[in-house]
């Protein structure tokens, strides 16, 4: 399946991290918190403005902004049925 | 690439300067470290240990300094070390640097590693990183019962299986578990048990490298307790591991048996051969070091994944209230309103609250004035005496204690609160598109947060900001959130003239509005001098990135807010304001009844400063009481009530309204409280934040910045109030 990137996640999909194109502390961070290969993703809430985002990963809730997410690519794995 | 240590050699350190770590430690202490993530219990647990009152909140980053503890268990005697949370120790950034050096270098004898329950997988990551260093870990699964909300069991035998280390169970908050905690930390501090912790595997590709720098390693510190931990890190580059290898002086802190070895005998490499090692650091870590990190961390990962799979059972399809909470607290349409809601409903309670009980302080305290100014008199007191210290002294106290402590008693607890809660970090959450328009960090917003309570400690709180440039900022604009110094000013100038202004049912709320656009107006200002400093001056630069972690929500705790916000914050922050007023109080005074010809040195004060004053809005005495009270901004009001009053206008001040004819009688109007309150808003830092501001930054330069960059956006705003407000009005 081709890869999107994390931005472009919608909520109620569940997607597997495939690759960080981000370097540096930044990316340290990122895998401090849990985005490593194949690790399950999922949006939670946007902020009121429309940026940052909060995923659901590793059971924790981590809000990332647009740069960092338009340089981290998925691929999604499941639909849910989206109960607002 | 040289490999040679940074540090000069001629200039010999300790680690304990090098790393910060003063511990006068005595022979039948033990020192425990309490570390792990970010915001799971650590200062909560600290604090059940050592019966201290480090302050917790519900938000990674609450604790950025080291906090030093003693408590005692079967007649042994413990030093207890808090330590900031921490997500790794292999990220070399500044804000986990002290948890890193403590635990490297400061080498406790004993180490609890705190996680989160619920959170256990990626938690375990730190926990593996940490047994690499030390074999005395403890594992302290806290936040049982939140655990047990989400349906989520933890075996404790499995991961003891698994870990090799001692594992305990605990709700730090009830206290559960925590009597088996002490007597595990016992156990392994009279080495009772020897934990032989779980060896994490290195990933395939970086096998060969850490092989052949850990046996040259073992050649040339054979005491060295982990030397493929130690491998790894030179692979990867590490300074501060090169600085101690280098380091005949920081060295011992990575040999683990240091006190059985006497100067004489220690064997310390020399520099060629350490020199060598790092050398085939370099050579062997070419091919890998831009993917070692990621393979690293991966591989530590899956060694979670697996034991965590095996310990915790999880059943699916809990509902959890957190998330509709969420889905409401930070949704696009109710997200922004509910926080300007909660903020006047937060404003609202103080004023209408604190409006009785500070009439009441008012009558006594002015009501004592009277008895002990009759008891001076009966006594023959000279005039002078009696002045200075019953309508001098005294008079600022009362004065402070009545207005301040009714607000502060009721918008410190709702604050904790809602910091308890776990609100803050959601405030960071909605706004953080806007500190990222105006190139400043989104955790700027944790740090004003903490600013309301006390500018010092908002500038203390820039710490969870990585990058200097951002965090510099975050300091020089902390001054533009009212802290409870101002707080009594604003809220005194909301009732007495804007409120007044509205029917009587409708003032308080008047009030709050008033405050609350004060407020906002205090984070444009923020907003717009962090855009103009990222984009005009030496702090140029894009906004970073923003990572943060949300914590779900959780119940305060009563009795704890009511400590910390009563005690802790209240009566320190109150303290602070009597012992400021007294001299500033008197010194009114004194000013006020020296004479130089016709006119009181205060007069001539005043009257020099008076077309400043009333260019921007204000007058003579406003100013002069600004520089009066440069030491503490509580105490501002008052002497600008002492200034009129020794003009001898006035004697008795026992009610708002008498409090208004006074200012109304010296020629205020609205337009005098508007650009009192800006000012008051805007003006500088008080003395205690500009000593904070210099400590954290040790830059004369960015202290001077943040007092006379604050001062010249006061008085400009203030003279555009004061030049349009007749147009308008
Ligand atoms: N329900 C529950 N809450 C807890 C427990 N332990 C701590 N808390 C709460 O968790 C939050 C964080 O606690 P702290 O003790 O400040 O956490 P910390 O690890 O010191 O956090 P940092 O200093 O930011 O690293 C607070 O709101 C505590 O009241 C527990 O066992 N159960
Ligand atoms: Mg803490």
């Amino acid at each position: 399946m081709a890869l999107i990137k994390l931005s472009e996640l919608s909520y109620g999909q569940t997607a597997a991290l495939k690759e960080i194109k981000i370097n540096g502390i930044q990316r340290r961070r990122l895998l401090d918190f849990g985005f490593i290969k194949d690790s399950e993703i999922r949006v939670a809430q946007r902020s009121p403005l429309g940026d940052p985002t909060a995923y659901w990963i590793k059971g924790a809730l981590i809000a990332l902004r647009k740069e960092e997410t338009d340089h981290i690519f998925v691929e999604i794995i499941k639909h849910d049925k989206v109960n607002l | 690439m040289s490999t040679t240590c940074a540090m000069p050699n001629n200039i010999v350190r300790t680690r304990e300067q090098v790393f910060q770590i003063n511990l006068s430690k005595t022979h039948h202490e033990s020192v425990i470290a309490l570390a792990g993530n970010p915001n799971t219990g650590k200062s909560t647990i600290f604090n059940a240990l050592t019966g201290l009152n480090q302050h917790t909140g519900n938000w990674p980053g609450k604790t950025v300094k080291r906090m030093e503890g003693k408590f005692r268990f079967h007649d042994r005697h413990y030093r207890l070390i808090d330590l900031p949370g921490t997500y790794s120790l292999l990220s070399t950034s500044t804000d986990e640097e002290i948890a890193r050096n403590f635990v490297l270098f400061g080498k406790p004898d004993v180490t609890v590693v705190v996680v989160d329950s619920t959170c256990l997988e990626r938690n375990l990551n730190l926990v593996l990183q940490i047994a690499q260093i030390t074999n005395n870990v403890i594992l302290c699964c806290n936040l049982i019962d939140e655990a047990k909300r989400k349906s989520i069991s933890v075996d404790q035998k499995s991961l003891e299986q698994d870990l090799g280390i001692p594992v305990v169970l605990t709700s730090a908050r009830s206290g559960d578990g925590l009597d088996e905690l002490k007597q595990k930390i016992e156990a392994l501090a009279m080495g009772q048990i020897r934990p032989q912790p779980f060896a994490v595997s290195y990933p395939h590709a970086l096998k060969e490298p850490v092989e052949t720098m850990t046996s040259s390693l073992r050649e040339l510190f054979p005491t060295l307790p982990n030397p493929a931990w130690v491998a790894m890190r030179l692979l990867d580059g590490d300074e501060k591991i090169k600085e101690a290898l280098a380091s005949p002086e920081l060295l011992p802190s990575l040999l683990n048996n240091d006190s059985n070895l006497t100067s004489e005998n220690r064997i310390v490499p020399s520099n060629p051969s350490v020199n060598k090692i790092f050398n085939m650091a370099d050579q062997l870590s070419q091919s890998v070091r831009p993917v070692m990190h990621d393979l690293f961390v991966e591989s530590l990962f899956e060694d979670a994944q697996r034991i965590t799979r095996r310990a915790v059972v999880k059943k699916n399809g809990v509902r959890i209230w957190d998330n509709s909470l969420d889905r409401f607290l930070t949704s696009r349409v109710f997200g922004i309103p509910a926080m300007l809601i909660l903020l006047s409903v937060v404003f609202f309670l103080t004023i209408e609250g604190a409006n009785i009980p500070s009439q009441i302080l008012a009558d006594w305290l002015f009501q004592i004035e009277d008895l002990l100014d009759q008891a001076f008199n009966y006594l023959n007191a000279p005039w002078w005496l009696t002045g200075f210290i019953v309508h001098g002294v005294y008079r600022g106290l009362a004065w402070v204690i009545s207005v301040m402590l009714p607000p502060m008693a009721i918008f410190f607890p709702i604050f904790t609160f809602l910091e308890d809660f776990g609100y803050l970090p959601r405030v960071a959450f909605n706004l953080d598109r806007l500190f990222k328009w105006s190139g400043a960090h989104g955790k700027q917003a944790l740090a004003m947060g903490m600013g309301f309570g006390c500018n010092a400690a908002g500038v203390i709180a820039t710490r969870i900001i990585d990058s200097p440039r951002e965090r510099l900022i975050a300091i020089i604009t902390n001054n533009f959130v009212p802290c409870n110094g101002r707080w009594p000013t604003l809220i005194m100038l909301a009732s007495l003239f804007v409120a007044a202004a509205f029917p009587s049912a409708l003032s308080s709320v008047a009030a709050a509005s008033t405050i609350v656009f004060i407020t906002l107006f205090g984070v444009l200002i923020t907003l717009l001098v962090s855009k103009f400093l990222s984009t005009r001056t030496s702090l140029r630069g894009e906004s970073s990135f923003f990572q943060i972690e949300l914590p779900p929500y959780r119940r305060p705790q009563f009795f704890r807010i009511f400590y910390t916000s009563l005690i802790d914050r209240t009566l320190l922050v109150l303290w602070r304001a009597i012992v400021m007023a007294a001299p500033a109080g008197g010194l009114c005074w004194l000013l006020a009844n020296i004479y130089i010809g016709q006119y009181s040195l205060f007069a001539h004060a005043a009257n020099f400063l008076q077309p400043l004053g009333q260019a921007i809005g204000l007058d003579g005495v406003i100013l002069l009481a600004y520089i009066i009270a440069i030491p503490a901004n509580e105490i501002i009001v008052p002497t600008i009530i002492m200034g009129y009053m020794a003009a001898g206008q006035m004697t008795e001040l026992d009610s708002d309204f008498e409090l208004k004819q006074l200012f109304v009688q010296n020629g205020w109007s609205v337009m005098t409280a508007v650009s009192l309150m800006l000012f008051s808003l805007l003006h500088y830092p008080c003395s205690t934040t500009t000593m904070t501001i210099w400590k954290e930054t040790r830059s004369v330069k960015w202290t001077v910045v943040s007092n006379l960059l604050p001062l010249s956006i006061a008085f400009a705003v203030c003279f555009i109030v004061a030049q349009t407000w007749p147009l308008l009005f």
